[in-house]
């Protein structure tokens, strides 16, 4: 069938299962356009106020649906506003194709109009990217960028596609939807099963330590199974976080930096750390020195280049999270490990996993708790960055896995709107919510409009305490409080912001008014917001400072 | 211990691809001595040869990195005891009265050839290992070296020792 590349490229994305579009039109894509015009009943494109939160959209529509996420976007600063989203999709491994438009190939190279070298640009943020200069090689692009994307370890592709090559005419031949092939990366000899068995047989204390990879191999079934044979708690990262529910008796709850005070040493008591799917950034694992002292670690991931990257590892097995935990299990006979189940039991029940909280205050918690009691199991919850990030990750008690959106490896303030928009999308447009700070949420709060325009059910709570919290947390505590540009002190009123947008606006001011607002929030239809006040010296805790170990550990402030 | 190695890469003939390569070394971290690339017998393959410098967890990652990188078909760590290393050196040195015998001397020592001659310079051509060829550069500094390029290593395995044929072993 002969067609022009703009009609080659929207063919071939309602051909590869694509549904949902995000983008900013612009001129170097108008011909894009002009065919998402006419396919609108096959696919359907949403229009943000800027490119970073179309990218994030489709970065979060990803990770809640399982698909990829498309983002269009124009050539220039349409395609520079993409950045952020691009590298915050490879940080965190997420698969988005994002496609761009530039300047015809004859105008390439002469800082034209609206030119911006996007393929250089992002080619150290992107898993692989293109530019296509024949329209013949547009069609098999879009399907390589695919399966690039959504294969082994994902994450974003660019392709960049001059103006010229959408006009241009060329043929285009229909090919069957890519689908993953998970098994082909489990090529696990056996001597390494073996081996990591030994291991686990001859270990005291076992930790299991997962992250993302769980998720996006969905394999919490077999992770709790590997968790119920060999007798180890878990512990997770924070891209791990939903991987298993928040109070099944084997998680302990995040790891790290700002980690439950029980994961956290469990972990540094641990003989053998069982690691999977996950890379051990440096803000889960503080000093890697001290972190793998007297230890062992297998480590189960995907990507052979994360073996040995962070952590040392004893054995490492290279495959799909699944297929190697299934593998493990089917090894493995079922052993009991009674002192150390006391020991974990133990530190799980001690005071400092358990901070008291005064509960007559407005608390991040009790904000955190109250939104959780109208959240399904299943709800999806994104996050900005900063203080209420690390509260969300403590506090809220995450049942499914896919229900958690956060910036994790970039952590990108402004990344929240944009994340909820795609989250609400990509789970057929039901309740979604987004914790944000006062902070992040001035960064793109622009997104309300799309989230009015569209009419997307989502409950926006910013925490509200007229300071940027985290940095200002480390300004206390390293600083000598020299709070030097973390204190806000904007004058903005975000009910009649709200209200500005088309949206509903509420207040909460203390602990009284929690519960009948909250209620209210979440019976209040279309895009709603609540202005939730805080305590500006409120502080995440427990906290192991960057480069430290459990020792260093501050609980209280 | 940071010790030299040398990589042969198999890469897709694609624009950009040195690029990837190249640029995939400065974001982690790591330094190339010197990098070489040309065509292969397939002119939809290129060869790119880089000597660096590293321990072994540098070796390792570089390794498993570049294995990441989709344009790329086959990195091997070359083994040195069974590979055939060359670079080839262009210098031209001021050919003063007098000098130009000792210096065409050194020039049968290390059997480098002349390409240019003119009455302020000769232009010598040398190819071999890199100690030859700093050791020949060393001798000819106090004659004047007016301009000097070497082209990088190149390398290629002995006998069946052939890139396109090893088996990636993760």
């Amino acid at each position: 069938m002969r067609m022009t590349g703009a009609q080659i490229i929207i063919e071939t994305l309602i051909e590869q299962g694509v549904e949902t579009i995000f983008g900013y039109p612009g001129g170097a894509v108008l011909n894009i356009y002009d065919e998402l015009y006419k396919a609108s009943d096959r696919i359907r494109h949403y229009l943000t106020c800027h490119e970073q939160a179309a990218a994030h959209a489709a970065d979060a529509y990803a990770r809640v649906s399982g698909k990829p996420g498309v983002v269009i976007a124009t050539s220039g600063p349409g395609a520079t506003n993409l950045v952020t989203g691009i590298a915050n999709a490879y940080l965190d491994s997420s698969p988005i194709i994002a496609i761009t438009g530039n300047v015809a190939t004859s105008l390439i190279g002469k800082d034209s109009f609206q030119e911006v070298d996007i393929y250089g640009v992002t080619m150290p943020i992107t898993k692989h990217n293109y530019i296509v200069k024949d329209v013949s090689k547009l069609a098999d692009t879009i399907r390589e960028a695919v399966k690039i994307a959504t294969s082994g370890r994902p994450g974003p592709v660019l392709i960049d596609v001059p103006k010229d090559i959408q006009l241009a005419e060329g043929e285009y031949v229909p090919q069957p939807r890519y689908t993953p092939e998970n098994g082909k990366y489990g090529r696990i000899p056996d001597e390494a099963i073996e081996e990591a068995v030994e291991l686990i047989n001859g270990s005291q204390r076992p930790f299991i330590y997962a992250g993302g990879g769980v998720i996006m191999s969905e394999a919490s079934k077999e992770l709790l199974e590997f968790a119920e044979l060999i007798d180890a708690p878990i512990g997770l990262s924070m891209m791990g976080l939903t991987a298993i529910p928040g109070d099944h008796p084997r998680n302990l709850g995040m790891t790290g930096m700002h980690g439950r005070y029980a994961a956290s040493k469990a972990m540094s008591e641990a003989d053998l750390i069982i690691a999977v799917g996950t890379r051990f950034s440096d803000r889960a694992t503080g000093s890697k020195l001290e972190f793998s002292k007297g230890k062992k670690f297998i480590h189960i991931d995907i990507d052979p280049a994360e073996i040995g990257k962070n952590i040392p590892a004893y054995v490492s097995l290279i495959g799909n999270v699944k297929d190697v935990l299934s593998r493990l299990n089917a090894r493995l006979t079922a052993c009991e490990r009674p002192e150390w189940v006391r020991e974990v039991e133990s530190l799980k029940a001690s005071p400092e996993n358990n901070p008291e909280l005064p509960d007559n205050k407005l608390t991040p918690k009790a904000l955190i708790e109250e939104v959780r009691k109208h959240m399904p199991d299943d709800g999806v919850v994104a996050t900005d960055v900063g203080q209420h990030q690390m509260w969300v990750s403590l506090y809220y008690n995450f049942s499914s896995p896919r229900t958690l959106i956060t910036s994790g490896g970039l952590g990108a303030m402004g990344f929240g709107m944009g994340a909820a928009i795609g989250s609400c999308i990509g789970r057929g447009v039901k309740k979604t919510v987004l914790f944000t700070g006062d902070g992040s949420f001035h960064m793109n709060l622009s997104e309300l409009a799309t989230a009015v325009s569209n009419r997307l059910p989502l409950v926006i709570i910013v925490m509200n305490n007229g300071v940027l919290g985290m940095v200002r947390q480390w300004q206390t505590l390293f600083f000598e409080k020299r709070y030097s540009n973390t204190t806000l002190n904007r004058k903005t009123d975000f009910v009649k912001l709200a209200e500005a947008f088309g949206a509903t606006g509420y207040r909460i001011s203390n602990k009284d008014e929690l519960p009948n607002i909250i209620k209210k929030a979440f019976e209040t239809e279309g895009p709603v917001l609540v202005d939730a006040i805080i305590d500006r010296d409120e502080k995440v805790l427990p906290m192991i400072p960057p480069g430290g170990t459990i020792n260093d550990i501050i609980l209280e402030a | 211990m940071d010790a030299k190695f040398l990589l042969s890469i198999l890469v897709k003939n694609e624009a950009g691809v040195l690029t990837r390569v190249s640029s995939l070394f400065s974001r982690r971290g790591f330094n190339i001595d010197s990098l070489s690339v040309g065509e292969t017998e397939s002119s939809k393959i290129s060869r790119i040869t880089i000597s660096a410098k590293g321990d072994d967890y540098v070796k390792e990652q570089i390794v498993k990195q570049l294995r990441k990188l989709h344009d790329v078909i086959t990195v091997e760590l070359m083994d040195l005891d069974n590979t055939v290393i060359r670079e080839l050196l262009l210098v031209k040195v001021a050919s003063k009265k007098g000098e130009l015998s000792d210096i065409m001397h050194a020039m049968n020592i290390f059997r480098a050839k002349v390409v240019d001659l003119s009455p302020a310079s000769v232009t010598l051509e040398l190819t071999g290992q890199s100690s030859k060829i700093d050791a020949f550069i060393d001798f000819l500094k106090p004659y004047g070296i007016i301009e000097l390029c070497r082209t990088g290593i190149t390398a290629i395995g002995r006998g069946d020792y052939i890139l396109k044929n090893v088996k990636e072993n993760d």
